[in-house]
C-alpha cells in the first residue's frame, strides 16, 4: 500500500525521565486542585477546575498517550473529537443558562 | 495471493470452515456485507408488515383489528426496526462492508475480525430487542424516541429494548471505526484523498459520526436503565432530574444519525448518476466536501427537535437558525447531480430510475423540512402527522429507496447474476406511486391537526386515512414484486459480465461476484474515478 503522510512513524525514544516528570506535574497539579477547593473563589471555582483539568489532560494526552509525536492527522483528529465535545456542551448550556428566563414568565 | 484461489468467487472459496460455519465465522468483509444484507431484508419486511397493520387499524374510527395498547407496541417496534436495525446501519453495514475496500483497492477492511464483531453485537442487539417483546411486562411502548419520564415510569420492557439500543450502538462504532482507519491506511496506489470514489466519501463522513455521535446515545440509554432500577435522579423530574437533559442528549446523537443514514445514500447516487449519464461527474470537490460540511453542521441543530419541549427562547432561535445552514451543502449536492445529468447520454435503467425517485421524494421531504426546521411554522406542527409524513419522505424515501437503488445496482457485482429489469422497472414505479398515496396524505391530515401516534381519530380525518391506507397496500406489493424479482434472479437471472452499467470506479474492474481478496495484483489508479478516457 502507498506510503501515505498518515503512516505511522517511530517514535522517538524519550526515556523515562520524562515520564517521571509529567508524572510528578500531574501529581502537583493534583494537589493545587484539592487545595483551591478550599478557598471560596465564587464564580471563578468551576473555571479554575476546568483550566487545571485541561492542562492536565494536556499533559496525558501528550506524553502518556504519545500524541506529541504522532502525525499531523491524529492532531487533527483529536482537535475534532474537542470541537465537537465543546460544540455539544456549549449548545446544551446555551439552554440551561438560558431557560430561567421562560420559567420565570 | 495465489492465482489458484482468485480464480474462485467468494462464494466458491472453501476456507478452514464449510457450510454455515464458513458463513458465521468468516472474516471477509464481502460474506460478513451478505449477512447484513439477509437479517436487514428480514427485519425490514417485518417492520414493513407491523406498518402495513397499523395502516390497516387506521382504516376506520375506534377499534379495527387491536387494542390501543398492542397499537402502542405496534408503532415503537415499527420505529425500533426500521430505525435501530435498518435505517441506521443499513447502508454501510451492507454495502459499505462488500464495497468500500473494493472501491479503494484493498484485499479486506483494516480490522476483519472487528468487522465479524460488529455483525455478532448487531445480531446480538436485535435478539435482544425481540426478547424484549416476550419477556418482563410485555411489549415496549414508549416510542423508538424512549422520552423521560413516561420510559422511566412504563411498566412495559422499556429496559431491555434500551440495552438492546445500546448494543447495537456498539455495532456501529466499531464498523466506523474499522472504515476510518480502512480509508486513511488501506487506500491502494495512486488512490489519493480526491480519486477516492463519492461513495467512499460518504462513508468516511458517516463513520465519523458514528464514533463521535453514538457514545452519547449509548450512555444515555443506560443512564435511563439505572433511573428505571436505583432512581439516580438524572432525568426524573421527580427526583431534581432534567427531561428536557434527555431530549438533549438523546438528539446529540439522533439527529447526527440522520446523516449516517442519508450521507452513504447521498454517496450512492453520486456513483449511480455518472454511470447512467455515460460521463464524469460534475463538482467531485463540492460534492466530497460537502458531505463533510453536512456532517459537520448535523451536529449543530439538534435543538430543532426541542421546540416544544419547553428549551429557552434563546436555543430555539440558535438552533432554528443553524438548522437553515443544513440546505446549504445539500442543495449543492442536488445542483451537482442535476448538472452531471445536463447533457449526459443518459440511459434510463433501473438502479437511475431509483434515483430519480429519490431526488422527487427527497426534495419533498427536504423542503418540507424548512417547514419544522423554522420556529414558528414548526409550533404548528409539531407533533401532528405532518412529521411522520417529513420523516418518512425524508428517511424511507432517501435512504429506503436508494437501499433498493444500490441493491439492484450493485447486485450483478455482488451475486454475478442479473435481474429481471422490465419488472424491476416496474415495481419502481409501482413503488413511487404507492409511496405517495401513503404518505402525501399525512402531510394535509397533519396540517390540519391530526396527532401522531394516535389509536384513534375524528371522522373528518377518516378519508384521508383511507386514502393513506390504500397506499400502503400499493406500496408493499410494490417491495414484494421488487425482492421476490431479485430472489428470482438469484436463481434463475442471466450471468452478470463484470461491467454490466458501464460504471468505472474500481469494483467494475473485477468479475461478478468478486474473487476472495478482490484484486489478482494490486490496482494502481492514474485518473479520476469517473473519467471516462
Amino acid at each position: 500500500m502507498e506510503q501515505h503522510d498518515t503512516q505511522h512513524k517511530e517514535h522517538k525514544n524519550t526515556g523515562y525521565g520524562i515520564y517521571i516528570l509529567v508524572w510528578l506535574g500531574l501529581v502537583s497539579l493534583t494537589l493545587i486542585t484539592v487545595s483551591l477547593a478550599g478557598f471560596n473563589l465564587a464564580g471563578l471555582t468551576v473555571v479554575t477546575a476546568l483550566l487545571i483539568a485541561s492542562v492536565k489532560s494536556t499533559m496525558v494526552i501528550n506524553y502518556f498517550m504519545h500524541i506529541k509525536y504522532e502525525s499531523v492527522l491524529f492532531k487533527v483528529f483529536i482537535a475534532i473529537c474537542i470541537i465537537i465535545f465543546l460544540v455539544m456542551i456549549i449548545l446544551t448550556f446555551f439552554d440551561l443558562t438560558y431557560r430561567p428566563e421562560i420559567l420565570t414568565k | 495471493m495465489e492465482a489458484t484461489i482468485n480464480n474462485e468467487n467468494f462464494y466458491q472459496y472453501k476456507g478452514k470452515h464449510k457450510g454455515i460455519l464458513g458463513w458465521l465465522l468468516t472474516t471477509d468483509h464481502k460474506r460478513i456485507g451478505i449477512m447484513y444484507l439477509a437479517a436487514m431484508i428480514t427485519f425490514f419486511v417485518v417492520a414493513m408488515f407491523i406498518g402495513f397493520f397499523m395502516r390497516l387499524e387506521l382504516l376506520t374510527p375506534g377499534q379495527t383489528l387491536m387494542k390501543p395498547e398492542v397499537y402502542n407496541a405496534l408503532f415503537t417496534l415499527h420505529g425500533v426496526i426500521m430505525i435501530f436495525l435498518f435505517i441506521v446501519p443499513g447502508l454501510p453495514a451492507v454495502f459499505g462492508n462488500f464495497f468500500l475496500p473494493i472501491m479503494i483497492g484493498a484485499k479486506d477492511v483494516s480490522f476483519p475480525r472487528l468487522n465479524l464483531l460488529s455483525w455478532y453485537l448487531y445480531m446480538a442487539g436485535a435478539i435482544l430487542a425481540v426478547v424484549s417483546l416476550f419477556t418482563g411486562g410485555g411489549l415496549p411502548d414508549t416510542g423508538w424516541t424512549f422520552y423521560v419520564p413516561y420510559s422511566i415510569r412504563s411498566t412495559s420492557n422499556v429496559s431491555t429494548a434500551l440495552f438492546a439500543a445500546f448494543i447495537l450502538g456498539f455495532s456501529s462504532i466499531v464498523t466506523g471505526l474499522n472504515f476510518i482507519v480502512t480509508i486513511h491506511r488501506l487506500r491502494c496506489k495512486g488512490m489519493t484523498w480526491f480519486k477516492m470514489p463519492l461513495f467512499v466519501w460518504g462513508l468516511y463522513s458517516t463513520a465519523w459520526i458514528q464514533i463521535l455521535a453514538t457514545p452519547v446515545v449509548g450512555i444515555t440509554l443506560l443512564l435511563v436503565i439505572f433511573e428505571r432500577f436505583f432512581g439516580i435522579g438524572v432525568f426524573d423530574p421527580a427526583l431534581g432530574g432534567d427531561p428536557i437533559l434527555f431530549q438533549h442528549l438523546f438528539w446529540i446523537y439522533s439527529h447526527p444519525a440522520v446523516y449516517i443514514m442519508i450521507l452513504p445514500a447521498m454517496g450512492l447516487v453520486s456513483e449511480i448518476i455518472p454511470t447512467f449519464a455515460k460521463k464524469t461527474i460534475f463538482g467531485y470537490g463540492p460534492i466530497a466536501m460537502s458531505s463533510l460540511a453536512i456532517a459537520f453542521v448535523g451536529y449543530l441543530v439538534w435543538g430543532h427537535h426541542m421546540f416544544t419541549s419547553g428549551i429557552s427562547d434563546t436555543s430555539r432561535a440558535i438552533f432554528s437558525l443553524l438548522t437553515f445552514i443544513v440546505a446549504i451543502p445539500s442543495g449543492i449536492k442536488i445542483f451537482n447531480w442535476i448538472a452531471t445529468l445536463y447533457k449526459g447520454s443518459i440511459e434510463v435503467r433501473t438502479p437511475l430510475i431509483f434515483v430519480m425517485v429519490f431526488i422527487f421524494v427527497f426534495s419533498i421531504g427536504g423542503l418540507t423540512g424548512l417547514v419544522l426546521g423554522s420556529l414558528n411554522t414548526d409550533i404548528h406542527v409539531t407533533d401532528t402527522y405532518y412529521v411522520v409524513a417529513h420523516f418518512h419522505y425524508v428517511m424511507f424515501g432517501g435512504m429506503g429507496t436508494l437501499f433498493f437503488g444500490g441493491l439492484h445496482y450493485w447486485f450483478p457485482k455482488m451475486f454475478g447474476k442479473m435481474f429481471n429489469e422490465k419488472v424491476a422497472n416496474f415495481s419502481v414505479v409501482l413503488f413511487m406511486i404507492g409511496f405517495n398515496i401513503l404518505y402525501f396524505p399525512m402531510f394535509i391530515m397533519g396540517y390540519l391537526g391530526m396527532p401522531r401516534r394516535y389509536y384513534d381519530f375524528l371522522p373528518e380525518f377518516q378519508i384521508y386515512h383511507q386514502i393513506s391506507t390504500i397506499g400502503s397496500w400499493v406500496l408493499v406489493t410494490a417491495i414484494l414484486i421488487m425482492i421476490i424479482n431479485l430472489i428470482v434472479a438469484l436463481k434463475n437471472g442471466k450471468k452478470a459480465g463484470s461491467d454490466p452499467w458501464g460504471g468505472t470506479t474500481l469494483e467494475w474492474t473485477i468479475p461478478s461476484p468478486p474473487p476472495l481478496e478482490n484484486f489478482d495484483i494490486e490496482p494502481e489508479v492514474t485518473k479520476g474515478p469517473y473519467d471516462r478516457v
